[in-house]
């Protein structure tokens, strides 16, 4: 029998043991964080999981009510019929184009433009600033309109020219929160830095290529990941500016894009099985599926690859402060 | 000095600043040309009429009847703005609470952290306009476990109906509104590692539970990226594809009976209502005190009254002085007086 100190003593051990004292954690406590984290973290990948496992079902398993998951075989042919209606290499090389020559010039265009307003203290720069955020907040609808009849008018419409200029003068996707990265990156350098520089008879333009960019490394890496992300998934835009769908583009080259040939995957699909004749099923959900996830594979591959730069890049960049 | 001209005091400093407006300069012209002309034209087709001809666009001037027919005759616009609304309201702080308790997780010491952090930053990368179109097709943007009708038969009970609905459909699409939170749980992680672990470590010392430690030290130093968060947030809910005004906007602007100045009319409410509601969050955060303004204003307001007091006694002092004085020098008159006499 223990007596009642015993039992106190045991109680207050057990206690401590699921509950964690001040100085280390309770194992009932880890285990509910565990719990708690392992169940969104399902959530969050509920989606992918079903993309993957239902585009690898053929007819029979997506009839079959006792195959929720696992397909009875790797049945490739949706993703083979997929990739044909897609036209997937013409496609993914018109993306990459698409998403890669604004972002290049995006980091370029920025880190000039973010550097200017880090460094120099010119008259109305509070109002730029302004601006600037201004320009962040208004959506883009507000100036569709104009800008499509103004790109027409001096033809850059159904090309990636109606990308590159407004990547030129700083007006890319989302270029704003990239010259705020900047900006706010530039303004960590020393300022003792930029003078000595100065004395040893560095110009301004010299300063900022030899000086400040090799500093930014890090805020190079991260506008460039994102805006590469961003330029891919933007359907709206593309389809509008880019690929045309709504203007018939008379000779030139016509371009293409994963995520928009996602968004008409439907249509494009039947188009090309009428083409194709017997060789094509009718669209089912498995095809539609593979359709997505052939659309999205090459960045998952890059997420996987750069996953650390992309994990720890907002900590690099000083968005939130020092 | 004869030659040469003189320099005044600060001008060559201003002479450098005014290479700044060399490096914004292609900024410059793209906000000038691209965003702030389009936008007075864009107000300027509201107020038309526009029909596209062979030969260019035909306008024809008719003041705001476009807007007064928004309101008036298009249901879908209405309907829309309305439910726009009612979501972005409440899911905004939904998708807000949700990343910085994520984030708040992600922060402790555990293992497997890695292969954490990067399933919660998937979305991100895949979380694109059409991408999502084809999943919620599929019904696979929804947790299958949970039971939402149960759920909207319980609220319905006790809050009106609209609300009861717009909550419901918040607990349909919850993988939707968990997969648009990666970036804000970056934003929090990010802030959330640069606190000062001693200031944890001396609240331990007095005594400070965790509870506390979340209110009066986590709370305060993260708000600033608590705003951030919530105007991306609002930005990119109302700038996505999967709203359906957007897409409404859209169809409008190439439609037969809509056309660009309609269209343009439907733009412009819109953003402003959009600019509301960012404001609207901005003065909700901004003007919510924390623990330690409070306390700063409150010790402010008595410092003030101490000083008021303090003031008033001396003045009250110096009127006494000054009365004990004029007293004295009478009495002292008096006597003189007395004595003469």
């Amino acid at each position: 029998m223990l007596s009642p100190e015993g039992r106190e003593q045991i109680k207050y051990k057990a206690r401590k043991f699921i509950f964690g004292s001040k100085d280390t954690e309770g194992v009932g406590k880890l285990a509910a964080v565990y719990l708690l984290l392992i169940s969104i973290g399902f959530v969050y990948l509920y989606p992918v999981l079903y993309m993957i496992s239902k585009s690898f079902m053929n007819l029979n398993d997506l009839l079959d009510t006792s195959i929720n998951w696992i397909p009875s075989q790797m049945y490739l042919e949706n993703y083979k019929q997929a990739f044909q209606s897609m036209d997937y290499w013409k496609t993914f090389r018109d993306s990459v184009v698409i998403a890669g020559i604004p972002t290049l010039i995006n980091v370029v265009i920025c880190a000039i433009v973010g550097y200017g307003f880090a460094r120099y203290d010119f008259k109305g720069k509070k109002l730029c600033i302004g601006l600037l955020l201004f320009s962040f907040i208004l959506p883009p609808q507000a100036t569709m309109m104009p800008t499509y009849v103004f790109y027409t008018d001096i033809g850059l419409i159904n090309s990636i020219k109606a990308f590159i200029v407004p990547a030129i003068l700083g007006q890319g996707l989302k270029s704003q929160i990239f010259i705020l990265i900047f900006f706010n990156f530039f303004r960590q350098i020393p300022k003792v830095l930029i003078e000595a520089a100065k004395i040893d008879g560095a110009g301004h333009f010299k300063i900022f290529r030899r000086i400040a960019l090799p500093s930014a490394a890090p805020a190079i890496l991260v506008v460039f990941l994102f805006s590469i992300v961003w330029y891919w998934n933007e359907s709206y835009l593309t389809q509008l500016y880019v690929v045309g769908a709504f203007t018939s583009n008379a000779g030139g080259y016509h371009w293409s894009s994963l995520i928009v040939s996602l968004k008409n995957f439907e249509n494009s699909y039947n188009t090309a099985r009428s083409v194709a004749g017997s060789g094509m099923v009718d669209i089912n959900e498995s095809i539609e599926m593979a359709g997505t996830m052939l659309s999205i594979l090459p960045l998952l591959i890059m997420y996987l690859v750069l996953q650390k730069q992309f994990v720890e890049s907002v900590d690099r960049t000083g968005i939130t402060g020092e | 000095m004869k030659n040469g001209r003189k320099t005044k005091p600060g001008q060559l400093e201003r002479r450098e600043n005014a290479i700044g407006y060399l490096f914004i300069l292609p900024w410059l012209i793209g906000i000038l040309v691209l965003v702030l002309w389009p936008m007075v034209q864009s107000f300027g087709y509201s107020l038309n009429k526009i029909r596209l001809l062979p030969q260019g666009m035909a306008k024809l001037y008719v003041g705001f009847e476009n807007y007064s027919q928004i309101f008036l005759k298009d249901p879908d616009f209405i309907m829309g703005l309305e439910s726009y609304l009612l979501e972005t309201l409440i899911a905004v702080p939904v998708i807000v609470a949700f990343s910085l308790i994520i984030a708040m997780l992600l922060n402790q010491k555990i293992s497997c952290r890695g292969i954490f952090r990067m399933i919660f930053f998937l979305p991100i990368i895949i979380a694109s306009g059409p991408v999502m179109q084809q999943l919620a097709d599929q019904e696979a943007a929804s947790i299958p476990m949970m039971n939402v009708t149960m759920i909207e038969q319980l609220l319905d009970e006790y809050l009106p109906h609209v609300l009861a609905v717009s909550i419901t459909s918040v607990f349909s699409n919850m993988i939707t509104l968990l997969w648009y939170s990666g970036v804000q749980i970056l934003i929090f992680l990010a802030a959330l590692q640069k606190i000062d672990t001693s200031l944890y470590e001396a609240a331990k010392m007095d005594g400070g539970s965790k509870w506390e430690c979340f209110w009066k030290i986590t709370l305060p130093t993260v708000k600033p990226m608590i705003l951030l968060n919530v105007v991306y947030t609002v930005i990119f809910m109302s700038n996505n594809e999967q709203n359906a005004l957007i897409v409404l906007i859209y169809d409008t602007m190439l439609s037969a009976t809509g056309g660009y100045g309609y269209a343009s009319a439907m733009a412009w409410l819109y953003s402003v209502i959009e600019s509301a509601i960012v404001i609207f969050f901005a003065v909700l955060i901004m003007g919510r005190k924390d623990v330690y303004e409070r306390r700063a204003r409150k010790y402010q307001r008595e410092l003030k009254r101490e000083k008021r007091l303090e003031k008033k006694i001396r003045k009250r002092g110096e009127r006494n002085e000054r009365n004990y004085a004029k007293q004295k020098a009478k009495q002292q008159r008096k006597g003189a007086n007395k004595k003469s006499a």
